[in-house]
């Protein structure tokens, strides 16, 4: 490493910049999001030898060029962040590949030909050997590359555990790092708890919820649009990006650090995020706010004074209590509610007559509405991310028991 | 004597022994040593030549079971040298580092780890994208989708057996998640609903924390339990569903392909 001699080569130092800008959380999920849309669209020019290849090469060189610089190498080197660059580079790989099949069968379809797998899926093959062949082969070079990475890659061992000395940044492993960028936007038991269960479930249930028959045992994308769609937004640029965020993209406190950026642990970021109530109150209207906003906005025990406070038995009164901050909560949050309403109860029926229109003609209630529960939780994370970006939003509804 | 050696079948019966079928030439052969043995015996003797294609699986399913198998045998190695207890496991680390000979297990079992996480994420991945989950596979899928939790689990577990500060502070990042669970957890809501008498009944000496780690705090007793979850509990129900998993992919009607 010569940190001094790159530190003067402008050229470099022009890259850099433009590597940290890009990978501005607010820039880059847009352009992962719009570009997984756009290839997705333009599958035909994009999936092919040429793209391909070169992206790889891109992705390498910028990867190769970057290890220069020093703050760059002191992450991506770490002994337990090279599995991630390995699976940036798989995933690429994966990718392309099954598209261009895909592709390939689109091709095919418009030539009236079945999927190239139907070429040789009704021929059968002897496991003993041509099967067992590839397996052993497949193997070796699995051990050899593992034995490889072995010798050449020392397993990371940290001082011995302190209780008392926190690090900063404290992160999960690596596979959780898209749950731990989750509590940047919702409450901890949606983040930990609700949301990890929801995926759970929502991918246990895609085989009952899909019920197109096009597609089985072969590559394709224009038979299944919105299954393939909505899956690959949900794994590229949602789980991975968010592993692939969390792990180079967070430094201390959990703050945005550019891949080249030194990780200051000093780094202030204001946090001036406010609620949707916040904003319905004091903007919309402002005379009740200042002349209510001591009893609503102070969550806790009511105002003793109250008359009628004082008649209610001395054993009910946690209960009381209990329903008179829900009442307060409802009245507070009355926008927030609303709009919550509206997303999960009224765009589902909306959605019914136009985008999913076939899908819903084509199924049951059961399955319209699991699928749909699905699609729009999956919905709330790029919309409070956009909604965190765009207005500082922190919470739609802000409870003392129920945060979204 | 050389003529009684050149005619003893001493070398023939220990190889039909250990063999069953001489060697496969034949397509008899070739059937009755996939049958025979118990290993081969997970595939069956024939399969469908488009599921063979390496551009069509990536072998990423195999591959995964091929590392978990990697990962059990340096795993059990890693036993021999290894204590689950505070005063213990970072000693040992460091003696397996620098005492015990070809001291790469370590390493092989970590990377190994890491690779089977992102292989089996790859493997779902193709499944999704042949379309493989649906009729008659859906219930592998599902089955597939616990190997895929089950995965997650044996890592993460095993991530704090080393004993230094990135084992139990990648713990107490991913256990605080426990503390926030709904009625459950002692941070969570509602948890102050379940109370007897005025007591609390979920507090941080009895929630769903506790019980991960065995204590209010991570220490020994989450360090054993992480360990017994580790070595024990998860691969024998990994490998349990693994051979269901086996299983339907052949009662489904092998690897799929279009009919
Ligand atoms: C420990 C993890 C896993 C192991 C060892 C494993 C192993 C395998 C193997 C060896 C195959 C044969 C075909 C191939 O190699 O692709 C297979 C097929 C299959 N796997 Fe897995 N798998 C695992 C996890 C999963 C996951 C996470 C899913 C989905 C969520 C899944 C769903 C399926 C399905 C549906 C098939 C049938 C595919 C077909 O017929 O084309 N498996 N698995």
């Amino acid at each position: 490493m010569h940190p001094v001699e790159t530190a003067n080569n402008p050229l470099f130092e022009a890259f850099k910049a433009l590597c940290n800008g890009l990978a501005d959380p607010r820039l880059s999920f847009l352009l992962a999001a719009v570009g997984l849309f756009v290839m997705l669209r333009f599958r035909r020019q994009v999936f092919n030898w040429w793209v391909g290849g070169l992206v790889l090469i891109l992705e390498a060189v910028v990867i190769l060029i970057g290890l220069k610089d020093p703050n760059f190498h002191l992450i991506v080197a770490k002994p337990d962040n090279v599995p991630i660059t390995i699976m940036l580079f798989l995933t690429t790989i994966t990718f392309w590949l099954a598209m261009v099949q895909a592709v390939e069968n689109e091709r095919r379809a418009e030539q009236k030909l079945p999927p190239a797998e139907k070429e040789t899926s009704q021929s059968k093959t002897w496991v003993w050997p041509d099967l067992l062949y590839i397996e052993f082969i497949a193997l070796i070079i699995v051990s050899v590359a593992l034995i490889l990475w072995a010798i050449y890659l020392r397993a990371p061992l940290e001082e011995p555990a302190n209780p008392s000395a926190t690090p900063n940044p404290s992160k999960a492993p690596w596979y959780f790092l898209g749950l731990q960028e989750m509590l940047v936007y919702y409450d901890p038991w949606y983040a930990g708890v609700v949301l990890p269960l929801i995926i759970i479930a929502g991918l246990c249930a895609i085989p009952y919820i899909d019920n197109n028959p096009k597609g089985n045992g072969y590559y394709t994308f224009s038979e299944r649009k919105f299954a393939i769609t909505s899956f690959l937004f949900g794994y590229l640029a949602l789980w991975v990006f968010m592993i692939i965020t969390g792990t180079f993209l967070r430094g201390p406190g959990w703050n945005f650090f550019g891949p080249f950026e030194y990780w200051d642990p000093h780094k202030v970021v204001a946090l001036n995020n406010v609620n949707v109530s916040d904003y319905v109150w004091v903007v919309f209207f402002p005379k009740i706010y200042r002349a209510t906003h001591i009893e609503w906005f102070n969550q806790g025990l009511p105002n003793v004074q109250n008359v009628i406070w004082q008649l209610v038995p001395p054993s009910m009164e946690n209960t009381v209590a209990f329903f008179h901050e829900v009442g307060q909560a409802l009245k507070r949050e009355f926008a927030g509610i609303l709009f919550l309403g509206f997303y999960f109860l009224a765009l589902p029926g909306a959605l019914a007559k136009t985008w999913l229109k076939k899908f819903y003609e084509n199924t049951d209630v059961i399955r319209y509405s699991v699928l749909v529960m699905l699609v729009l939780t999956m919905g709330t994370l790029p919309l409070k991310m956009v909604c965190r970006w765009l207005f500082n939003l922190k919470y739609f509804v802000d409870t003392p028991w129920i945060k979204f | 004597m050389l003529k009684s050696l050149k005619e003893s079948d001493f070398g023939a019966q220990v190889k039909k022994s250990i063999f069953r079928v001489g060697i496969p030439n034949t397509d008899r052969k070739r059937v009755l040593i996939v049958l025979g043995n118990v290993f081969l015996h997970l595939h069956p003797t024939k399969v469908r030549t488009s599921g063979v294609k390496l551009r069509y699986t990536w072998c990423a399913g195999g591959l995964s079971f091929f590392l978990f198998l990697v990962l059990t045998l340096t795993g059990v190695l890693l036993m021999f040298y290894y204590r689950p207890t505070v005063e213990g496991a970072y000693v040992d680390m460091l003696d397996i580092r620098s005492q015990v000979p070809f001291g790469i297990m370590r390493e092989l079992h970590r990377w190994s780890a890491h690779a089977m996480v992102i292989m089996v994420m790859v493997h779902m991945f193709r499944v999704f994208m042949t379309g493989s989950y649906k009729p008659p596979r859906e219930f592998n899928w599902v089955i597939g989708v616990i190997l895929l939790v089950l995965t997650f689990l044996l890592s993460f577990t095993g991530y704090l057996l080393p004993w230094d500060q990135l084992a139990i502070w990648a713990i107490t990042v991913g256990s605080n998640m426990a503390k926030a669970h709904p009625l459950v957890g002692a941070g969570g809501p509602f948890s102050d609903f379940l109370q007897i008498g005025g007591v609390p009944l979920v507090h941080p000496g009895s929630d769903a924390r506790f019980m991960l780690l065995g204590a209010k705090e991570i220490g020994g007793t989450t360090l054993l339990r992480f360990y017994v979850l580790h070595c024990v509990g998860i691969p024998l129900g990994a490998a349990v569903l693994m051979a269901v998993h086996f299983w339907r992919i052949r009662k489904d009607g092998g690897i799929s392909g279009p009919l």
